[in-house]
């Protein structure tokens, strides 16, 4: 069974809880059938206190084997570098020794949401706490382990970013670790890895209609784009959570709001009110990833004068007032 | 003879805690409560967008997280005098119930039960029908109540995109209009949660255990058929564990109210239970204050404040302090606060029996949030089916960049207030005063010890005995939320 140790420190739990919304009709089934075994969770272990010390010094003396640490929230590496904005509860060590010695002897280390790729909200403003994650530091390489830390199973961090992360990534992840198929080069530039990182939000948007005529959202629960008004980044953020919805058929885009590129590095300091589109003469300044500017205001400019009027009185409703025309589809 | 324990990590207690126990003649005879964590959310708030809440406050807890939305949704809905309309309301009520019913769930299969697997009850009659059914990763219930669990929050996933973290809560309303269609198939997963509720938990009709009044009905009930279903399980080993009368609380009881209707009433009413007068008194928000003496915070304070006017400053040497958590009080005095706190507050005839006869207790307040998943489901059918589609489930609104506000809500854990203030069009202050800062504070100015740190007071421990297993169970009857409690 591929091992699997499971510690939280600059978070919220929320990708523990997220992951509990597996799309399975028995999770710990799910689990051991992939070859998967938990040592040692927060929220679904049993043991408690002496036991998990226990658990942890057999880990680092290498008396159980540690297929992979993973790591759910920031590294609290404050005040001034002690670490004591975390110490570990009944250890008097603080957290940041206890992931640097177990990252040393895990063959595998997978940071488990945004907190712990790149320090994410935690690290939000001043960043008091001095939270970053396990080999980033918003998008700078380095973070608690150092820019050059290599696990012992040859992989660099696997930053399984996302705010929180879909089940599904994390479990994918973990399956394809335990089979032994996740190599190098299955992860991106940002150690993501790229079977839901190589794709965009945008992706299975269902406003694509909207988006395609620049028919735009004007107030939250409006049914229209959300990119020219409302703050939305689905164009530019990396992941399939219109592909791969949330808890059934959800996403934040069918949920009526924008997206926060929550698996990009620096989300939480985007410059600008997240509700709002921030722009440079009318023109949003994030654009669609990939596409020239010029052509964006060209096919902007285009699409806004061809918007039918049934797209564009949709577009600032919370439902369907103008149905689509009926069309013959057969050849006269 | 006194010994002093250190016992900690705690799982199962979402974030990090560490209790340190005095023992003196084989009982616990002082606890200190330490949350082991600071992360500062209130500091990084001060400088934003005032909507810029709504990103970061469900961030604080990963699974409260919607409430931490709705008190936040409220704050702002309070500074901008704008209120959702009805269709707002019940939306935002059923995503509330989502969360706190899955909670509850969650609590009592995931964190609460396993403990009565282990070994050190292996004699008990009931032992072998718990690790059946609710040993952690392995018990048949457990494991179906995740499944279960997983099914539910799709509700979620319609009405607010995603869960945790939603933003579809905002302070008109809801972003997510539901149509006819999609409300026939949230009552679906309604009625099919329900159907697990009566199988596997109760064993019997909701309205049956709803109806339930008195603790000499629930006995008969409980005597009638005592394995089936988990509730009866629960309440055969707590007889015979007594746990009626393990983990007291202060006698305090406080709720903000919960399940709020766009006229502004509420499902459950706010209030708080005074025990020793019997008496139902009002809500004073005004008489709110906390106490950082004993926290790693404001070393320069010298007296506790409201938290319209409180203020978060880390300081990791601050002497005496023995956690990041500041001690709230209500008019000074120490309260408790959560399903029993709101239960007894709206007057819920069975738990006020309950909680009349032996005190606040691990039994009554894990038999509140039994109960509570009861009463709501029915509530949560009502809600969706007074959704009319078509009309508006958020109202516009602007937000004065000048004022004050508060925004209050329950919590699965118990009452969660966001005060707010708003200068230049920018977040001033922000303070948070969570449940679980509520019943677990430390000590205060005085030295009064916090609800956990009193419940844990007489607790026998067995010579070389590191990790108490009653202590487990009170500390887990609180259904502490840690990460919340060190926002």
């Amino acid at each position: 069974m591929f091992k699997v140790l499971w510690l939280q420190s600059g978070g919220c739990g929320g990708c523990s809880m997220s992951l509990l919304c597996a799309d399975t009709a028995d999770f710990p089934a799910m689990l051991r059938h992939g070859g998967i075994e938990l040592l040692w969770h927060p929220s679904l272990s049993l043991a408690s206190g002496e036991e998990l010390m226990t658990l942890l010094d057999d880990c680092l003396a290498g008396r159980i084997a540690l297929d992979a640490l993973c790591i759910e929230g920031a590294l609290l590496r404050g005040p001034n570098g002690s670490g004591r904005f975390h110490v570990m509860a009944g250890t008097g060590v603080p957290m940041i020794s206890w992931v640097r010695r177990l990252a040393g002897v895990a063959r595998h280390v997978v940071a488990v949401g945004s907190c712990a790729a790149w320090g994410g909200i935690s690290a939000a403003g001043a960043n008091a706490t001095e939270a970053c994650g396990l080999q980033y530091e918003d998008e700078r390489k380095g973070g608690l382990l150092g820019a050059g830390f290599v696990a012992r199973g040859g992989l660099p961090v696997i930053n399984v970013a996302g705010c929180p992360t879909h089940p599904g990534w994390v479990v994918d992840t973990l399956m394809a670790l335990a089979a032994g198929t996740l190599r190098a080069e299955d992860l991106d530039a940002l150690q993501r890895p790229r079977f839901y990182a190589d794709q965009l939000v945008h992706h299975g948007c269902t406003r694509n209609e909207y988006y395609e005529f620049k028919a735009s959202a004007e107030k939250p629960s409006d049914l229209g784009c959300m990119m020219e008004h409302m703050g939305c980044k689905g164009t530019q953020a990396h992941a399939d959570c219109n592909s791969r919805p949330w808890n059934g058929e959800g996403s934040c885009t069918r949920g009526g709001y924008a997206c926060i590129s929550c698996t990009e590095p620096g989300f939480q300091d985007p410059g600008h009110a997240f509700h709002m589109t921030p722009k440079l003469a009318g023109i949003p300044i994030g654009l669609p990833t990939d596409m020239p500017k010029a052509w964006f205001v060209a096919l902007a400019s285009l699409s806004k004068s061809a918007t039918p009027k049934r797209v564009k009185l949709n577009a600032t409703a919370d439902h369907v007032v103008v149905t689509p025309a009926i069309r013959r589809t057969r050849l006269k | 003879m006194t010994t002093r324990l250190i016992v900690g990590p705690f799982n199962r207690v979402e974030g990090d805690l560490e209790v340190r126990l005095t023992v003196e003649d084989g009982r616990v005879a002082q606890a200190h409560v330490n949350a082991p964590m600071y992360r500062g959310f209130e500091p990084m708030l001060g400088g934003r967008d005032p909507q810029d809440a709504l990103v970061f406050v469900p961030r604080i807890c990963g699974i409260c997280s919607v409430s931490q939305s709705v008190a936040a949704a409220r704050a702002l809905a309070d500074l901008a005098q704008v209120a959702p309309p009805p269709n707002g309301a019940h939306t935002i009520n059923l995503m509330l119930a989502c969360e706190n019913l899955a909670d509850h769930l969650t609590h009592f299969y995931l964190f609460f039960m396993p403990d009565f697997a282990r070994p050190v009850y292996a004699a008990r009659p009931w032992h072998a029908t718990v690790v059946e059914r609710m040993a952690a990763m392995s018990g048949s219930h457990a494991r179906a109540a995740i499944a279960a669990r997983q099914r539910w929050f799709t509700i979620l996933g319609t009405l607010g995109g995603k869960w945790p973290h939603t933003q579809s809560v905002g302070p008109g309303g809801s972003s997510r209009a539901i149509d006819a269609s999609e409300r026939l198939r949230l009552l679906a997963k309604l009625r099919e949660f329900r159907a697990f509720l009566e199988d596997t938990t109760f064993g019997a009709p909701l309205d049956e255990v709803a109806a339930l009044a008195s603790e000499a009905e629930l006995d008969a009930w409980h005597a009638r058929d005592p394995q089936r279903g988990d509730l009866r399980l629960f309440l055969s080993l707590s007889a015979d564990l007594g746990l009626r009368t393990l983990g007291p609380g202060p006698g305090r009881y406080l709720s903000y109210g919960a399940y709020r209707d766009a006229a502004g009433g509420h499902a459950l009413a706010p209030g708080l239970w005074d025990a020793q007068a019997g008496a139902l008194l009002p809500l004073d928000l005004g008489a709110i204050s906390e106490d950082a003496t004993h926290a790693w915070l404001n070393r320069s304070e010298t007296r506790p404040r409201h938290p319209a006017v409180g203020q978060t400053e880390p300081d990791a040497d601050k002497p005496g302090a023995y956690t990041w958590n500041k001690a709230p009080r209500l008019a000074g005095q120490v309260v408790e606060t959560g399903a029993l706190a709101r239960q007894m507050v709206a007057g819920q005839a069975l738990l006020r029996d309950v909680a009349g006869r032996h005190g606040a207790s691990v039994h009554s307040r894990v038999l509140a949030r039994l109960i509570e998943l009861a009463c709501v489901v029915p509530w949560m059918e009502a809600w969706l089916l007074a959704l009319r589609p078509g009309e508006p489930f958020h109202a516009a609104f602007t937000v004065p960049a000048e004022g004050r506000a508060v925004g209050l809500t329950e919590a699965a854990r118990g009452a969660l207030g966001h005060w707010l203030a708003v200068h230049g069009g920018r977040i001033a202050n922000y303070q948070i005063v969570a449940p679980t800062s509520w019943n677990f504070s430390p000590r205060d100015a005085a030295g009064t010890p916090g609800a956990l740190e009193a419940a844990l007071v007489g607790i026998e421990v067995a010579p070389g005995d590191k990790s108490p297993v009653a202590v487990q169970h009170v500390v887990r009857s609180f259904d502490p939320c840690m990460v919340c409690t060190v926002h």
